[in-house]
């Protein structure tokens, strides 16, 4: 057994005393779901074969879909789940492509703020012994702001859809403000759909039927009727968006900012922080980064955590956060609040434990 | 030891390379029967030519098999994953160009840009339940186009030929693919985003950095000062 993996087993062990049951996943997983979950960027990262039989199947890029999906088909509540093993994932440099993980998740409908707080006090715990730097965030604080804005529902859906893609997601904001490269080509396109009907530009070929083009053009002309975001607002959004600091200090930053479709987000943050204190992490001094999880962990909604050696070479040692939204897509309907994360234990052996004996 | 230069085996595109190597002074045959796949180099010794098909020639390339090849600078990086650590790029050529677009019905009136696209495929998604289909074999150079301009809801689908055609025949419903006129495009009611193109392709020689040079470094002299390429280091010793 290698070092990387006696010490998956130690870490495995460890979460099995503190009550998770251990599950396992096959390696081979159907593709289907995992695109429909990250889109095709999931096939530039996970590595796809072929069965006869079976179709498209990915070595697992992650445990949380196989984990999830057995918990659906018939787990206990609440439940707590470990495992461990190797996960596949293409690099185009030179980065490990085949590593272990280890995870730990929670499936929890009561006191979401307890369960975000047990799994980060356990994995501090876990982790204490390595020189590790924690960072938190909140994607469901950056949702809230999003949902907070004064604009139409389209233009808040659209933002909502690309919370994960910062440069998107910005060129959007402009966009909405009447600023920005494609407020011009927009206006043009505006001009052209009112002068020409669809039906001179060229037979309708393909699934996308007149009808739906016609409902995009209604709301491209609802859209346009739209009032530019404020100013006022767009920054206000990127405020938040930049907002680091000690946790405490960014909550209390927030709630200093008076806007009051933040609050419910605020509350669950700071019971958060509460709970977080009563299982003996330091709240006051815990670092927080709005953005933190935002471009790498999409199906996270809520609580996000990390745990980063400052080393250029290796990668977050741990992450981990809330995904809600994901079991509800997974269990087509059904829905159970879940908060997990995965510890790398080959970066721990590259980092080696601050004192021998200690920790872990 | 010889210096092994890849070329496309047919076509227009052997001959403009031919065309191109003779306005440098190095006259580029085939030899032997009619089909055989045979050539030569004359203007500098030591270089043999290697006849391949000009998709072949990225992988070549950086096998380190060939030390220098001609193919469209589009297959290069489709076919080689960091492509630059693998190959270096010593001369645009000037033909064969062409551009790699993505391209809808033109009855979409409502689509102009990717920002457009990418608002549709979030609707199509909806309405039908799947992502929206793009046809194209350049799966790499597509993607990460798409992801740079922060596009989602969509798929990949292969196409390796007659790609215009998919989305008539409701395999998808846009495409990305190679186009130098848009015609064949413009034939099957399609039209061009008006975004940059995924990318501008031109027949280019490259050079591998996988090669062993060691041994064709008087032969490499030579013929690069011949070829008009300067700075080449980075390549052997």
């Amino acid at each position: 057994m290698s070092a990387a993996e006696t010490l998956a087993q130690t870490l495995l062990a460890q979460m099995q005393d503190a009550g998770a049951q251990l599950v396992s996943a096959d390696i081979l997983q159907p593709a289907e779901t995992l695109l429909d979950l990250y889109g095709e960027d999931i096939r530039a990262r996970a590595y796809v074969t072929h069965d006869p039989a079976l179709g498209e199947m990915m070595l697992r890029p992650d445990f949380t879909v196989p984990v999830v999906q057995a918990h659906m088909q018939g787990g206990a509540e609440p439940a707590r789940y470990c495992y461990a093993g190797p996960v596949f994932r293409k690099q185009d440099q030179g980065r490990a492509r085949e590593y272990l993980q280890v995870g730990y998740e929670v499936f929890a409908r009561d006191n979401p703020a307890r369960a975000d707080a047990e799994v980060f006090a356990h994995f501090a715990q876990l982790l204490s012994g390595y020189d590790l730097r924690p960072v938190t965030g909140d994607i469901g604080i950056l949702k809230a702001a999003v949902a907070g804005l004064d604009t139409s529902a389209r233009r808040r859906a659209a933002l909502m859809r690309h919370i994960w893609r910062p440069k998107r997601f910005r060129a959007l904001l402009e966009r909405m403000g009447g600023q920005g490269p494609l407020a011009a080509p927009r206006a043009d396109l505006l001009r052209a759909l009112q002068d020409a009907p669809p039906e001179q530009a060229g037979p309708v070929v393909g699934l996308r039927s007149k009808d739906e083009i016609a409902a995009r053009i209604a709301a491209l002309i609802e859209d346009a009727a739209t009032p530019p975001l404020p100013a006022s607002q767009i920054a206000a959004v990127e405020a938040v968006l930049n907002l680091r600091g000690s946790a405490r200090d960014v909550a209390r930053d927030l709630r200093a900012q008076g806007w009051d479709a933040l609050t419910p987000a605020l509350d669950r943050l700071e019971a958060r922080l509460d709970a977080l204190q009563d299982a003996g992490i330091d709240t006051a001094s815990l670092p927080f980064e709005a953005s933190f999880g935002r471009t790498t962990m999409e199906y996270y909604d809520g609580f996000v955590f990390g745990f980063i050696a400052d080393r250029a070479d290796l990668p977050p040692v741990a992450t981990g956060g809330r995904y809600d939204a994901l079991t509800a897509v997974l269990g087509q309907g059904r829905a159970i609040p879940a908060v997990g994360g995965v510890i790398r234990p080959d970066s721990l052996i590259a980092l080696g434990l601050i004192a021998p004996g200690g920790g872990a | 030891m010889m210096l092994k230069l890849g070329v496309p085996s047919k076509g227009r595109l052997m001959e403009k390379t031919f065309d191109w190597f003779a306005t440098h002074g190095l006259t580029l045959k085939r030899t032997g029967a009619d089909r055989e796949y045979a050539g030569s180099v004359a203007g500098v010794d030591g270089v043999q030519l290697v006849l391949l098909s000009a998709s072949e020639i990225p992988r070549e390339l950086a096998a380190g098999r060939i030390h220098l090849g001609v193919t469209g600078s589009d297959l290069v990086r489709e076919t080689l994953a960091d492509w630059q650590a693998q190959v270096m790029e010593l001369a645009l050529m000037g033909f064969g160009h062409a551009d790699l677009v993505v391209a809808v019905p033109k009855a979409w009136v409502d689509v102009e840009t990717l920002d457009d696209l990418d608002a549709v495929a979030a609707a199509f998604r909806a309405h039908h339940g799947f992502r929206l289909r793009i046809a194209t074999k350049y799966h790499r150079l597509v993607r990460e186009y798409l992801r740079a301009h922060g596009v989602a809801d969509y798929q990949l689908v292969d196409s390796q030929g007659a790609t215009e055609g998919t989305i008539k025949n409701l395999t998808a419903e846009a495409i990305a693919d190679i186009t130098s006129t848009g015609e064949t495009l413009s034939a099957n009611h399609l039209k061009i985003l008006r975004d940059s193109p995924v990318h501008c392709s031109q027949a280019t020689l490259f050079a591998s950095r996988a090669a062993d040079w060691d041994g064709v470094a008087e032969i490499r002299a030579r013929l690069f000062a011949k070829l008009g390429v300067g700075d080449v280091s980075g390549l052997g010793r």
